[in-house]
């Protein structure tokens, strides 16, 4: 089966993985969680500066550009712990960026973004555009030549994280052909930018209108690489997002045990009533089926340059598939669980159940994950 | 151990292997140790069994004085591999080999090693196991046929049933209820290997779900059973099955070598769906059936997966016991889905069963999922594993 991927694992992947664990779980309790959610940004400037600090979001850039120059396989446990504590800060826009630019920047690009970005600045990408299309080539955006650089029109959506970044990667058809730009994100005037309401209120996304917005032809990444970079960032999100979501579940399974081994009625301890046992260890061993493809999917992530199989590929959205399936269910299941108390705001079922609906919607569903597997497998 | 003494030894159990693994016979063989139920298929096996023994592939790890080959349980896992490599039949001897074995090396007697471990190995004694009564399967601890100590004998009263190799045991390990006034119904059991050729023990053939045998009812009538067959003493019989019901459920599987059931290689259905049509039509373009292929290949790998991560101490400390207790509820459900749905692919030719000429695969896939409910039942049913997972990795309150 190795052509569907293998699991082994680094040791800078274990060493993370405990680092980012205690991290995350001392600097997100669930009270600063809900505390963030009141605030504009959604993030703890003070934990992401942390965050830089301990050199994370350089673990997958090249040595080269200032990074420690290992690969999306030891990302994975630090996002994974960061969906469990539910700490949110721009670093998956931040990674993204980062991927897009290490695949598809040209070598001035990677000199000062990759640099800032190893250092601790956080990015964001504006690949999406209303229809909620998955394919990143599906857009209208424009950007057409002029004397004093590009001109953008058309409107993009889901940009993550965008009030925080420094740089930004913007897709847009030049001719007719998509291509990429990597520029400041202070160029862009503010009343371009809108927050959107969005389904998991501990994230925050923006949408951009790039109508009058003009860029130099520097901002062009290079021009060959474009399908590929679209490719490897569409990849690298649905890793990210499993790990998320991976880790989301442990959470809620976690929660709801608790709750099942706390509360009685009928004079006994709930979680002693199968109805709810067995779907629950139901939903424990789907977490544990997610956490297993999501680590063959970090260890084969791997292999992923060049690209030479599909292996990463295939793992890859095996993983995003069950950790979909994974955290819907366990999270579903913990709001119908906590009784009256799982309809109410304060429970933090919602919050998982939000964060599922939300990462589905971003970069492809189990559903549509699936459809792509049974063109690789079938 | 040196490397190059491994890569020796695992050279020759790949010729060796290669070899004598026997085609595949023109009557078919049981997919599980628990579907044996014809004399040929019987014969077939245990002449299978003895051979790998006496190449030195079973066993290998077991001490030499008792019959073992006194290697290591590396050799043994090479050998074992090798036997997968070439699809080599199931070992027929499973009760022995991997709970009554590993019962007696880690707590039988001297006299009981010497007695019985060759045997098994060798499969010249097959041995078989009395859990299960007619009226306390769930919940074992319950068991109620009777030993009443006489002497230096047992007399036994009561039944067994569902007892796989009932037929072909020589021996049984069995648990009995020595004290009628314990305080509790677990402190009154005794565990005691018995002889299955002694007056006043007769089994009776069952007749499966498939049509087949497969397991027999056991009945005991004043049957007289030397006491040196007890195993701890008289009272620690639930530890005792509670220790070798762990065997059961995995723990030392491996350990003697072979195994004793047959995996469903994903491709297999994968091959199946390929060739099949319903309507005309290429089942692959239904997206339907795609989907659940899908699914399927996702669990598959997920287990892959989740077996070789159990083995990653750094990626299984939140619970440790989990992706060990969940193995066998995961794969035997998994095995059970997976042949009802190679029926779906066969469109009206589901319809036929083994033997008919228009069957698909001869009935394999019919047989496999009749069948499939033997593990999904046997060994604590799929109920008892989400209480047992619920509970022991999860903390949840016992359910009553
Ligand atoms: C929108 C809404 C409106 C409501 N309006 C009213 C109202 O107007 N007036 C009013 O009096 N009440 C109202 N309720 C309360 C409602 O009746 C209770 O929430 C409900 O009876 C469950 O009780 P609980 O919340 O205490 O949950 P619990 O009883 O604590 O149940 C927790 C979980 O355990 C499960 N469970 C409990 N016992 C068992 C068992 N024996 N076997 C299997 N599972 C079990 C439950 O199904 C649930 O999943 C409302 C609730 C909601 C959500
Ligand atoms: C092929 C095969 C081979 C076997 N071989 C042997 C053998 O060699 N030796 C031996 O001793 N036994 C053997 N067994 C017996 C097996 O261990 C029992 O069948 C099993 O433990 C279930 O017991 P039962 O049949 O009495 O079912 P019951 O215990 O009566 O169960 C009936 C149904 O109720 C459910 N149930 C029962 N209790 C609970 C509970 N607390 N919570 C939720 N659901 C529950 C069960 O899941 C099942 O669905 C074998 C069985 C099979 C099918």
């Amino acid at each position: 089966m190795s052509q569907f991927g293998d699991i082994g694992v680094t040791e800078a992947q274990l060493d993370l993985l405990t680092a980012a664990e205690r991290f995350c779980r001392e600097q997100s309790p669930m009270s600063s969680v809900r505390a963030l959610i009141e605030t504009d940004l959604g993030y703890d400037a003070d934990v992401w500066a942390e965050i830089g600090a301990l050199g994370w979001l350089a673990i997958a850039v090249p040595e080269d550009f200032g990074g420690v120059g290992l690969s999306m396989t030891e990302v994975v446990p630090v996002m994974e712990q960061m969906g469990r504590y539910m700490l949110h800060s721009p670093f998956f826009a931040t990674t993204l960026a980062a991927q897009a630019i290490v695949m598809g920047g040209t070598q001035a690009q990677k000199e000062t973004h990759l640099a800032a970005i190893a250092g601790g600045a956080a990015a964001t990408v504006a690949l999406s555009e209303a229809g909620g299309n998955w394919d990143l080539t599906a857009i209208s955006s424009t950007a057409l030549m002029t004397d004093s650089g590009y001109r953008l029109s058309g409107e993009k959506t889901f940009v993550q994280d965008l009030e925080a970044a420094r740089t930004i990667i913007i897709s847009a058809k030049v001719d007719g052909a998509v291509q990429l730009f990597c520029l400041d994100a202070d160029t862009i005037p503010a009343k371009a930018i809108r927050r959107e309401r969005i389904i998991d209120d501990i994230k925050r996304s923006y949408a951009l209108t790039l109508d009058g917005l003009v860029v130099p032809d520097t901002a062009l990444m290079d021009g060959g690489k474009v399908t590929q970079t679209l490719e490897h960032i569409h990849l690298v999100a649905n890793l990210l997002g499993a790990a998320e979501m991976t880790g989301a579940a442990q959470a809620t399974i976690d929660y709801t045990v608790d709750y099942l081994k706390t509360r009685k009625q009928f004079g006994k301890l709930i979680g002693s009533f199968q109805a709810l046992k067995h779907p629950t260890v139901d939903a424990y061993i789907d977490y544990e089926k997610s956490r297993s493809l999501l680590y063959a999917a970090a260890f084969s992530f791997g292999d992923q340059w060049p690209q030479n199989d599909k292996r990463s590929e295939i793992a890859t959205r095996m993983a995003k598939a069950q950790s979909d399936k994974a955290l819907s269910y366990a999270a579903d299941r913990s709001i119908q669980f906590h009784g009256g108390f799982g309809f109410t705001y304060d429970c933090d079922a919602q919050l998982y159940r939000r964060r599922a609906i939300f990462n589905a919607s971003q970069y492809g569903d189990a559903h549509y994950h699936k459809k792509k597997l049974a063109q690789l497998i079938l | 151990m040196s490397t190059a003494e491994l890569d020796d030894f695992a050279k020759e159990a790949d010729a060796w292997f290669a070899a004598n693994t026997p085609k595949t016979p023109d009557f078919m063989l049981p997919l599980t140790f628990m579907e044996v139920g014809t004399d040929q298929q019987f014969d077939f096996l245990r002449d299978w069994q003895r051979k790998v023994y006496e190449a030195g592939y079973l066993g290998a790890a077991w001490p030499k004085d008792y019959g073992g080959g006194g290697l290591t349980q590396a050799h043994q896992d090479i050998a074992t591999k090798a036997m997968r490599k070439y699809n080599g039949p199931i070992m027929l001897n499973a009760i022995g080999l991997n709970w009554t074995g590993p019962l007696l090396l880690d707590i039988g007697s001297e006299a009981h090693k010497k007695k019985y471990i060759k045997g098994i190995l060798s499969a010249e004694d097959i041995w078989c196991q009395g859990f299960s009564e007619p009226d306390n399967g769930s919940d074992l601890g319950n068991a109620q046929l009777r030993a009443v100590r006489d002497g230096d004998d047992y007399i036994l009263n009561g039944s067994k049933i569902w007892t796989t190799h009932g037929h072909y045991g020589k021996y049984m390990i069995l648990l009995a209820r020595t004290d009628m006034d314990a305080p509790n119904k677990y402190a009154g059991l005794s565990f005691i290997l018995t002889p299955m050729t002694v007056p006043g023990i007769e089994t009776r053939k069952i007749k499966k779900l498939t049509g087949e045998h497969g397991f027999t009812q056991t009945f005991f009538n004043d049957a007289r059973v030397p006491a040196d067959g007890l195993m701890g003493r008289e009272g620690e019989g639930w530890k005792i099955a509670m220790q070798t019901l762990e065997y059961e459920r995995g723990a030392r599987i491996g350990q003697a070598g072979g195994y004793v059931l047959t995996e469903i290689d994903p491709l297999e259905i994968l091959n199946l769906a390929r060739n099949s049509q319903r309507d005309g039509e290429d089942v692959l373009d239904d997206p339907v059936i795609a989907n659940h292929l899908v699914d399927f290949m996702i669990e598959n790998q997920a287990s892959a997966m989740g077996r070789k991560r159990s083995r990653i101490r750094g990626l299984t400390q939140d619970n440790p016991l989990g992706l060990m207790l969940m193995d066998k509820l995961v794969m035997t459900e998994y095995t059970r889905r997976i042949n009802q749905f190679a029926l779906g692919l066969q469109g009206g030719n589901a319809g036929y069963y083994v033997d008919d000429p228009n069957a698909v695969d001869n009935g394999y896939w019919h047989r496999g999922y009749l069948n499939a409910f033997s593990a999904t039942i046997g060994g604590g049913t799929s109920q008892i594993q989400r209480n047992i997972i619920g509970e022991h990795a999860l903390g949840l309150p016992k359910t009553r």
